[in-house]
């Protein structure tokens, strides 16, 4: 288990908050469509088509690049990657090959405890291929069913060094290159197919495999691992690892070799002369105008406006909806509590639910649910359910709209009890529990807290936990 | 100097079988292509860019408007083998 391992990633992103595809005009957004009807000349590679490059598909890239410190190209341009594969339709892939439009850029990673430098080798454009559905898994289906709506889709290729040193590394890389393309709003993560990685995994000293077709972000881990421990056994058993690219199948969490027909990496590049170079760096200076606070930045300007810790701070900013959320929240109510209630209790609420802050509802209800808790009305435990509630409700397939948390404050009787319920109620736990009441005074306190859950138990959560404790302390000295 | 196995090889990335005739023949060929473009070794090229495009022009774009697409019939129009709006291909593994 000693030895180190050594990851470097290509990551696939689609630029799929473009409107059309990377060289033709159809549509982007064929994710609900039937096979086949978002095509045309150019995306089904017929004879004589021309594919003419989507201006808007260079400056998102370009500002991709700039968000991860890269250099841009004063010369860049495309080429054609040749292989035979059904979801290509003309035989090759228009990529960029010697000159991609960025290189050498940096991010940094949080890592157990410190920060790491990853660096990024290069960003460069391609089309996507169709989509093959496969009958079965990849090894036994007997045929390939191809939908080209996904050809000639823009992508991202985002290339690192071989610098991460563990799946769960990996996968923090990952998330955060996803939240630097969603601040940049040139991504939505989201959609299916919107990310898909190949990776590369040696141990120290040891042949690399390359794992291709990891398209989900959980899978990145899941295949990083099984192929760390294939190469380790190997290792354990003396066989010698050897340099071949395997495939994920996410289905059955494995990674497998491909024959040796498929692996011969003859690309055979040469220049696109369908499509002229590309001379853009000049458009880096207005386009860095443009460019977004990005999460690190913001993460420390939360830090300093609204005096909250670093880590609140890091969950705040790691996606931009929730940073937005979190503003609206804090412009409206004490940005300490906000922080809090929106990283902590809400976001660890979605987590629980596999959930995204879209799904939840809008921060003007959460800002609601605070002024209700800080003036008393409902309890920390009553706050608590009402985000539960809303949560719960958000995912109910008949379609009735959302109860507003004023609803559930009274449908579920939140609202905090009259202090004279409270004292009530402590005077019957009293009555109840007068073993605890010895134990309390031969100066076990922790009975105290027994009772103080006794009397909340009674209430149902609605009492103000410190005025009970006041008053059992008052009501047992009294007595 | 391009040997019977290169032209086996290309054919073979190129997905097209060939006859042991062919391949002798495309062999030959490609041979005496090549030494027709010898003549290119002779000229000077220290301190010559590569030409990677002869008409000079840069940036040619289109702008990110989405158009029509082809209905699906007419996708689907050229394929002989086709199930549920897909175009059906052989196994690739």
């Amino acid at each position: 288990m000693d030895d180190e391992v050594i990851i470097g990633l290509e990551i696939h992103c689609q630029l799929n908050k473009l409107n059309s595809k990377l060289f033709c005009g159809c549509s982007t957004k064929h994710h609900e469509a039937e096979p086949n009807t978002h095509t045309c000349p150019v995306c089904l590679g017929l004879p004589g088509a021309l594919p003419v490059i989507n201006k808007k598909a260079v400056e998102y890239t370009i500002m991709v690049g700039l968000a991860l410190n890269c250099q841009i190209a004063e010369h860049t341009q495309f080429y054609r990657k040749n292989y035979y594969y059904p979801d290509l339709p003309r035989g090759f892939q228009i990529t960029q090959y010697d000159y991609p439009i960025a290189a050498d850029g940096i991010i940094t990673v949080d890592t157990d405890g410190h920060e790491r430098t990853i660096r990024i080798r290069r960003v460069h454009m391609e089309e996507d291929p169709g989509r093959l559905v496969h009958q079965g898994s990849i090894e036994t289906s007997k045929f390939v069913l191809v939908d080209y709506n996904r050809s000639g889709m823009p992508l991202i290729e985002v290339v690192t060094e071989p610098d991460l040193r563990s799946p769960k590394e990996a996968r923090r890389f990952i998330n955060k290159l996803r939240n630097i393309l969603e601040y940049l709003d040139v991504f939505d993560g989201s959609l299916p197919g919107a990310l898909r990685v190949d990776a590369n995994i040696s141990l120290r000293g040891g042949a690399r495999a390359e794992v291709k077709n990891i398209s989900s972000y959980k899978g990145v881990e899941r295949a990083l691992l099984f192929e760390i421990s294939r190469q380790q056994n190997m290792k354990r058993r003396g066989v010698k690892v050897v340099q071949e690219t395997r495939h994920y199948d996410d289905e059955r969490n494995c990674t497998i070799t491909l024959r040796s027909k498929e692996q011969a990496e003859e690309y055979r590049y040469f220049p696109e002369a369908d499509l002229v170079p590309l001379s853009v760096s000049g458009w880096q200076h207005a386009l860095k105008e443009k460019l977004p606070e990005l999460p690190d930045a913001k993460r420390e300007r939360f830090k300093g406006q609204y005096g909250i810790s670093d880590n609140h701070a890091k969950v705040l900013t790691a996606e931009i909806r929730v940073a937005n959320y979190y503003e609206y929240v804090a412009s409206k109510i004490d940005p300490l509590l906000a922080a809090t209630w929106v990283a902590d209790y809400l976001k660890g609420e979605l987590n629980y639910r596999d959930r995204d802050i879209r799904d939840a509802f809008g921060p003007d209800k959460m800002v609601y649910i605070l002024q209700q808790f800080r003036s008393g009305v409902i309890t920390d435990k009553g706050a608590v359910e009402v985000i539960r509630t809303l949560l719960d409700e958000g995912v109910s397939p008949n379609g009735e709209p959302r109860s507003e948390p004023q609803d559930v404050i009274r449908n579920k009787n939140l609202a905090r009890v009259e202090s004279d319920v409270t004292r009530t109620a402590c005077a019957e736990v009293l009555k109840e529990n007068v073993a605890a009441i010895a134990d309390f005074r031969s100066g076990k306190a922790q009975a105290l807290n027994y009772l103080v859950g006794m009397v909340m138990k009674k209430t149902r959560g609605r009492a103000d936990p410190a005025e009970v404790n006041l008053l059992l302390r008052e009501l047992l000295e009294c007595t | 100097m391009i040997t019977e196995k290169d032209v086996e090889h290309i054919g073979s990335l190129a997905c097209v079988d060939l006859t042991d005739q062919e391949t002798e023949l495309f062999a030959k060929q490609f041979n005496s292509i090549l030494e027709y473009f010898k003549e290119l070794d002779g000229v000077n090229t220290e301190n010559v860019e590569p030409t990677y495009h002869v008409i000079g022009l840069t940036n040619v774009f289109r702008e990110d408007v989405a158009d029509e697409s082809l209905p699906q019939e007419a996708a689907l129009a050229n394929t002989a083998k086709k199930e549920k709006g897909f175009i059906k291909g052989p196994r690739i593994v």
